[in-house]
């Protein structure tokens, strides 16, 4: 994403009012602002309104999951929290099995952060947390370098084998081997970039369409807004999609560290 | 060529990438259409399925779209 230097220039030249930028600004609403400056030495640990959102998630989930009545027969709020446990517990059996357990307090943790930073980001105005790489790729390196050390202390060197298939003529090894390796070490890249490509660009089609609403007035601007609520339709699918999308992906690396041998 | 002209093509030419992501979408729910009017029964288990390869096929198109969005307001 951009920096925070690049959105001030940005925001001027926007507002400058640069034929017809003035009313389409969509990266404007990705800028970082900070609440409460925070600074020791020359660290800044300012607390930002990413930061915000990003507490006020954690604070949701946490309240969703500890608050939640605990009868027989559930409550509205219970089985929202009772049907996202077992939507995640579910994936988390069949793609590791029963040797997945024990990883399915983590799984669970990401898909909650993630699926309430998406959905809280669609609130207007709000600030969408994953719809920053650093964020993502934060998260994604978490679940590759955990894999990683867990496929090592399972298998020892074993775990190598992950890059070398069975079954594969040794003649060909010299291409495929090279191949496998990349395609390992580009996983965490392609998981960070498929989450935070989706929200930016959907904030930015709904800002952007937003501002045809703006442009067209009164007489036509109609049209743009039934196309925006459609849109917003589309966007609540694709917040749970991807927060879906991302813990299974979880569950496959983690697959491939727990079970190498085949 | 002026600078400006050269970004609106540049951004025109990254939206191409969502053509792919059309044709991706389609073909993924067309054949799943065409699986589950022959096997009705097996349909519903796929859903999950269905919905992970069309997230996989939208997010090749939105990097395309989050491109021409970065060139023409970046």
């Amino acid at each position: 994403m951009a920096t925070s230097t690049e959105n001030v220039t940005g925001g001027e030249a926007g507002g400058a009012g640069s034929e017809g930028h003035s009313v389409i600004d969509p990266i404007h609403q990705f800028e970082i602002t900070p609440l409460i400056p925070i600074k020791i030495g020359d660290l800044d640990l300012s607390l930002t309104n990413s930061g915000l959102w990003a507490l006020i998630a954690v604070a949701l989930v946490s309240l969703l999951m500890l608050a939640a009545p605990q009868k027989l027969v559930p409550t509205r709020l219970q089985s929202v929290a009772e049907s996202l446990y077992d939507l995640v517990f579910g994936m988390t059996e069949e793609v590791l099995g029963p040797q997945g357990r024990a990883y399915f307090p983590f799984i669970f943790t990401l898909f909650a952060f993630i699926l309430a930073a998406n959905l809280l980001g669609l609130i207007p105005g709000a600030f969408t947390v994953t719809s920053h790489i650093i964020v993502t790729l934060a998260l994604a390196l978490m679940v590759f370098i955990g894999a990683t050390v867990v496929g090592f202390i399972k298998h020892g060197t074993g775990y190598l084998k992950l890059f070398v298939p069975a079954g594969v003529p040794p003649a060909l090894l010299p291409f495929v081997v090279p191949i496998e390796i990349i395609s390992y070490f580009i996983r965490p890249f392609s998981l960070s970039i498929r989450l935070f490509a989706n929200m930016m660009a959907g904030h930015m089609m709904l800002k952007v369409i937003a501002g045809f609403v703006i442009m067209l007035g009164v007489l036509a601007g109609w049209l743009p807004l039934l196309a925006l609520v459609a849109i917003y339709a589309l966007e609540l699918l694709v917040a749970v999609l991807q927060a879906y999308v991302f813990a299974l992906l979880t569950c496959l690396y983690l697959n491939d560290a727990l079970h190498v041998d085949h | 060529m002026d600078i400006e002209a050269a970004r609106m093509i540049g951004a025109g030419i990254a939206a191409i990438a969502l053509g792919g992501a059309g044709v991706g979408i389609g073909h993924i729910f067309g054949n799943y259409l065409s699986g589950a009017l022959r096997n009705p029964t097996a349909a519903a288990g796929q859903r999950g399925t269905l919905f992970l390869g069309f997230a996989f096929a939208e997010a090749t198109g939105l990097i395309g779209f989050a491109v021409a969005m970065l060139i023409l307001f970046g």
